[in-house]
């Protein structure tokens, strides 16, 4: 990040060229689906329908563009995901608990794994890549070894919240009967957005927050710097893993089952939804409203390839894998660029 | 006591040195496992010999299963373990890799009525093509080996049902299934001897080329092998090209003991076991100094672990959570920091035996 600072006369640095990509990406997206797919991208409740579908991503892809800021990574963030979604359905269903017992086992599923991966990473210095892929293999073969078969949650208590609706005032929209209907969103959006805006608070405007970037762009400096680097790193995982609890509560709220195959592949979705946000994979580099347009352009490409009719399951994989792709193509050439400066 | 001090040093010397060797792990390991299951249930050693429904005779038992399986995690621990010399990383697609070869194979053989052979070929020009896309991911716009392969990780299994429009085409021709099973007459599973063939001719073309030392020297030192004269991306390039070869034999024989494919099946969870492999073999996942034979013995171990969990009755849902435990387990004890501290705690014992 050093030559950012030093050209002060050129406005546009890499995390902003990064950032106004994706935000201009996302809007030609939007446009052009609504150009060429008809008026459904028109209506209000098409963009909040992408937002209660991803709140759970959007929450995900956080944590896990503040690993990549502190320049580590965390797939086991999927495997988290279908372990707590299948936990807390097994604790509603068959044992009877009640909403805040599941809230709490998210929760401390989220640490546990965020304290273990955090150490490895940290303190003895294991790539968090081979931690990761290893807490993501035991996550899910733990899923299995709770419970085999999927099932969806009856406890009463816990439907009810998830068929909590919540109107947005003033953007509704005239359905087909003629009658106006109110743009709702789910309660899990509310906390993918709490989520976003703290964390933004937090990489923007406190110490931590900047400890963060300090250690990511580059570790042998912030540790000149009197940084404790190893308990920033042990902290970004831990919040990244935290959230990955929070995540799969939102996600099993968003679903009401629990199976071994859920959130399948949500950590490679999550990884492209920063990456195309403007993290770089390097580290240093980030910003949350980023990953936030990160997750929206994913899923509005996802609905776009679905409503044009190219819904066999492979298009999805490969039009994902191509922006991702594309995008770390146009991250790398922008490093090279500045190295060669 | 004079003598017996100084014997017992020398016994700790040789243990000392045994244990610095690096091929010593995984044939710990090897050999802890086999202690387990001599003590927990011999039979597990029992080979009978039977025919199979082809009327042809066969060895069975479960160290035949390993012999066979293990096989094929052998053949990608070759090109695993040149990736992860060369660049510091894994591949970790290669599972979705073999889908696409194995889809391959059968568009030609079914789609096209062509050889075998010509299929085989024509999925190694697509899997050393996809090999080549991730090299130069990784070479040319330095991307992370694990992030670059990623995306084929993503793509790969949605491609492979893309290339048949999501049919299963079912080979007809009981010739091909002898790659995956037994050729008439012999006993021992076929996967053995490709795995044998393919590991010779790596280790000749290691012994007789620059491949090796070049491919270390990049993993040890980018920018000083640089300055020597080599072009690291071109070695690291070359290494995933040639994982991609050894992807496309995989694919042969996990297509042949089907004489099918399932997309979202096949060679599900294997870049874990090849990784794991790697790892247990001793060879450092960070890159630099590799030892092939310690991957293979490895790949071994490591279906000898499958094999020993199937024993027991584990779910194969449930066996990646056994095999993520050993894999903490292998890194935390490779770990340098976790190193030096026993080291260290050694020495005072040492010291203390001194004073």
């Amino acid at each position: 990040m050093s030559s950012s600072n030093q050209s002060k006369r050129k406005k546009i640095t890499d995390s902003n060229l990064l950032l106004t990509i994706t935000i201009v990406v996302f809007f030609l997206m939007y446009i052009g689906a609504i150009l060429f797919q008809g008026k459904g991208f028109l209506k209000p409740q098409t963009f909040f329908n992408i937002l209660n579908a991803n709140a759970a991503l959007l929450i995900l892809s956080c944590g896990m563009s503040l690993v990549m800021i502190t320049g580590g990574i965390d797939i086991s963030v999927g495997g988290v995901t279908a372990l707590v979604s299948m936990c807390c359905a097994v604790y509603l269903d068959f044992h009877d608990g009640n909403v805040l017992g599941a809230v709490a086992i998210a929760l401390a599923i989220g640490l546990a794994f965020g304290i273990v991966q955090g150490f490895l990473v940290a303190y003895l210095d294991i790539q968090p890549f081979i931690v990761s892929l290893a807490g993501m293999f035991f996550a899910r073969g733990m899923t299995t070894i709770v419970n085999t078969n999927p099932f969806n949650v009856a406890n009463p208590e816990f439907v009810a919240m998830k068929d909590t609706r919540i109107v947005v005032p003033g953007m509704g929209s005239i359905n087909k009967l003629g009658k106006y209907v109110n743009a709702y969103v789910e309660i899990g959006v509310i906390v993918a957005i709490l989520v976003v805006i703290v964390l933004f608070i937090i990489l923007k405007w406190t110490r931590l927050g900047r400890y963060f970037y300090a250690v990511g762009g580059n570790s042998q400096s912030a540790l000149m710097l009197g940084i404790n680097v190893k308990r920033t790193k042990f902290l970004s995982h831990l919040i990244c893993s935290f959230l990955a609890g929070i995540g799969g509560f939102v996600y099993f709220m968003h679903v009401g089952s629990g199976a071994a195959s859920h959130a399948m592949g949500a950590e490679m979705n999550a990884i492209a939804s920063s990456i195309i946000g403007g993290t770089m994979l390097t580290g240093g580099v980030g910003n949350i409203i980023g990953t936030f347009f990160g997750v929206l352009s994913l899923s509005t490409i996802q609905n776009i390839v679905s409503s044009a009719g190219l819904d066999q399951a492979w298009w999805t994989g490969i039009t994902i894998a191509a922006m991702l792709c594309l995008f770390l193509v146009v991250q790398s050439v922008v490093m090279t660029r500045k190295n060669k400066k | 006591m004079q003598t017996k001090k100084s014997n017992y040093t020398s016994i700790s010397e040789m243990l000392g040195k045994l244990v610095k060797q690096q091929i010593f792990i995984p044939v710990a390991a090897l050999l802890l496992l086999a202690i387990f299951n001599l003590i927990a249930d011999p039979g597990f050693y029992k080979i009978s010999y039977g025919v199979n429904s082809a009327g042809s005779p066969v060895l069975s038992g479960y160290l035949m299963t390993i012999l066979d399986y293990g096989s094929e995690l052998a053949i990608l621990a070759v090109g695993m373990t040149l990736v992860t010399a060369s660049s510091g990383g894994q591949d970790i697609s290669v599972g979705a890799a073999i889908a696409i070869a194995g889809s391959v194979m059968l568009k030609f053989i079914c789609g096209m009525n062509t050889p075998v052979i010509i299929a085989f070929l024509a999925a190694c020009v697509v899997s050393m093509f996809f090999g080549a896309f991730n090299g130069v991911l990784v070479a040319h716009f330095k991307i992370q080996p694990m992030v670059a392969t990623l995306i084929l990780y993503t793509a790969g299994r949605s491609i492979a049902a893309w290339i048949n429009n999501n049919e299963l085409p079912i080979v007809s021709d009981p010739k091909f299934a002898y790659l995956g099973g037994f050729i008439p007459g012999i006993p021992i599973p076929t996967p053995f001897f490709i795995a044998a063939a393919v590991v010779i001719i790596s280790l000749l073309v290691l012994r007789f080329t620059n491949l090796g030392l070049y491919t270390q020297a990049v993993g040890i030192n980018e920018s000083s092998s640089r300055l020597n004269g080599l072009n690291p991306a071109f070695i690291k390039f070359i290494t995933f090209v040639i994982l991609g070869l050894c992807v496309a034999v995989v694919g042969l024989i996990k297509v042949s003991r089907l004489s099918t494919i399932n997309y979202s099946v096949i060679a599900k969870d294997i870049e874990m076991d090849a990784i794991l492999a790697v790892a247990l073999g001793g060879n450092a996942l960070g890159g630099g100094k590799f030892n092939l034979a310690a991957s293979i013995i490895g790949a071994y171990v490591i279906q000898f672990l499958t094999t020993t969990l199937y024993k027991f009755n584990v779910q194969s849902d449930a066996l990646p959570a056994y095999k993520a435990v050993v894999v903490i387990f292998l890194v935390v004890i490779s770990a340098p920091v976790v190193r030096d501290y026993i080291s260290s705690i050694g020495k005072k014992i040492s010291h203390k035996e001194v004073a």
